[in-house]
């Protein structure tokens, strides 16, 4: 279980201060879990926190019981944190094979890498003993980066828009790789994301606002208020089309 | 053929042995065709029904000629030094004939136990037949207790036939004081060039590589790629020379990796005297970015682990 206590960032902007996150409280239990809201809401600082990437300005995180606020990246990714890139990193000269045998944190077969890359949908031979650099595509680091979170298999996870880049026609076996992460892991699963269909499969949904918590909750009470502004947005296009 | 390394010198003989081994991966005597030189003189030498190595008359070196049409056969011809003071200067001369075939393996490595520094000059020169293909690898390594320096200066001169292609390695990876490596070539028509080349330096070491690059053939091609690893007090320089004087295409990349107070300068002159010619140079300068680190302490890795990780990967 994962939980923020008054969690608060603030960084200097010209004269002032900006908080991009303000007083959150959260309490995040062995669910599927998605965080939602407008661009610059603060989702991804809230897991960059999570991560240790950003340290937060004032409050306390608490992992399974443990005060981690003080804890280092690795230090939490040993203690069971992984997090998925919005924008995966490509590196000069490391393979995706040796990529994905450092994120599962033992020495793998090339069988055993190519399982994980399956899984997400990459035609494994092809892909192993490439570098994970610029030569490939969006899509598939964006693939390659899930594959690493299926490799190291922890209890907790962040995934930052791993639909983005994605196509269309994968979509619905990416959500099958979720389900099946969440399920291996029997643990937190936490997934930012705009998508509606992503967010139709979460247990739980927490709207982000100019980074503060608008909503939490169960998704069945959260997701139809949040289609509600498309809908008024199209009725509003509507009226405009027909005057 | 296999047989034990002839003992260079008796109390010296693991030093060799293990130089030889740090440069050309030799734990007994390689197959194939092979020049072993030792402090200044060749040692040992093997030739095959295709490849013949001659000793020259006028200056210290040898004339290695390869058969037309020979295929699958490699040359190995280290340099090794184990004495402090000597300054060892060599010409060779590669022939290759048309459509051949083959790697060939050279490296020097020095082990300097005194105070005076010893130096190794080679002077490589290729003359690639039309349609050849040669694979060539060279590592540079220096060792010893001595304060005297180690230094290292290997020029390559290539002539690229028609429809040859050289694939040229490069590896410095620790332990040369000094450097500066010099490599011309001319490019014939349809032929291609790639030279990669990855030096790792620290202390208050130098090394200064020099690319000249005629791309004179039509349809000619280069690839030049630098990687560095510039640690401590230590100074890179990378002067990348194109020019394309035909239809030809040139892609020069210098990426440096800055450590400590490490100095990288890269330096790209690039002429195109054809219309037809396509000319680019790229170089990256900087610490190690902060996102690969980062992204490497989330699978777990500690900062010092994920920095030589990156390190190693990128030296590869």
């Amino acid at each position: 279980m994962l939980e923020l206590v008054d969690v608060t960032v603030a960084v200097p902007v010209g004269d002032g201060i900006k908080e991009i996150l303000r007083d959150v409280n959260l309490r995040i239990d062995d669910q599927f879990v998605a965080v939602t809201g407008p661009n610059g809401s603060g989702k991804s600082t809230l897991a960059k926190v999570i991560m240790g990437i950003v340290r937060p300005t004032s409050g306390r995180i608490l992992f399974n019981g443990k005060d981690i606020t003080d804890l280092g990246i690795h230090e939490r990714a040993g203690l069971g944190i992984s997090y998925a890139f919005q924008q995966p990193v490509k590196f000069k000269g490391l393979k995706v094979f040796e990529l994905i045998s450092l994120a599962a944190g033992r020495d793998l077969t090339k069988d055993d890498a190519c399982e994980y890359l399956s899984q997400v949908g990459l035609c494994a031979l092809d892909y192993v003993d490439r570098d994970l650099d610029a030569s490939l595509s969006g899509g598939e680091l964006k693939r390659i980066e899930i594959a690493m979170m299926l490799a190291r298999g922890t209890f907790f996870t962040i995934l930052d828009e791993p639909e983005a880049g994605i196509d269309l026609w994968s979509f619905q076996n990416l959500i099958g790789v979720f389900r099946h992460l969440h399920e291996v892991t029997d643990g937190s699963i936490l997934i930012i994301s705009h998508q509606e269909r992503i967010l139709d499969m979460v247990d739980q949904i927490i709207v982000l606002n100019e980074g503060r918590v608008e909503q939490a909750g169960p998704k069945d009470e959260i997701l139809p208020g949040l289609l509600l502004p498309a809908d008024t947005c199209r009725a509003a296009c509507d009226y405009y089309a027909v005057s | 053929m296999e047989k034990e390394i002839k003992p260079v010198n008796p109390v010296k003989d693991k030093i060799y042995q293990n130089l030889l081994q740090e440069i050309a991966g030799l734990y007994t005597m390689p197959m194939g065709a092979f020049n072993i030189r030792a402090d200044g003189q060749g040692v040992e030498r093997q030739t095959t029904a295709n490849i013949d190595i001659e000793t020259k008359k006028d200056q210290p070196g040898i004339d290695i000629r390869v058969k037309a049409g020979t295929k699958n056969e490699s040359i190995h011809i280290p340099v090794v030094i184990g004495r402090t003071g000597l300054k060892d200067l060599v010409y060779n001369d590669f022939y290759i004939g048309a459509d051949a075939d083959v790697t060939i393996v050279a490296g020097c490595a020095i082990h300097n136990p005194g105070l005076e520094d010893s130096e190794h000059d080679g002077i490589h020169r290729f003359f690639v037949g039309e349609n050849a293909k040669v694979k060539y690898i060279e590592k540079h390594y220096g060792e010893g207790e001595g304060a005297g320096k180690r230094v290292l200066n290997p020029t390559t001169v290539i002539e690229l036939a028609r429809g040859s292609t050289m694939e040229m390695d490069s590896v410095q990876i620790q332990g040369v004081d000094s450097t500066i490596r010099e490599t011309r070539a001319v490019v014939g028509e349809g032929a291609t060039l790639i030279i990669s080349e990855k030096i790792m330096t620290d202390g208050d070491q130098y090394a200064k590589t020099i690319f000249e690059v005629d791309l004179d053939g039509e349809d000619s091609r280069t690839h030049l790629i630098s990687r560095a690893v510039v640690q401590g007090d230590s100074e890179q320089i990378f002067v990348s020379k194109m020019e394309g004087n035909n239809r030809s295409r040139g892609h020069s990349e210098c990426d440096a990796i800055l450590m400590s107070r490490g100095k990288a300068v890269a330096i790209p002159e690039v002429t195109a005297n054809h219309p037809e010619a396509e000319l680019i140079h790229e170089a990256v300068i900087g610490k190690i970015a902060g996102e690969q680190l980062t992204k490497l302490m989330t699978l777990g890795l500690s900062e010092e682990e994920a920095e030589a990780q990156i390190i190693s990967g990128f030296m590869k």
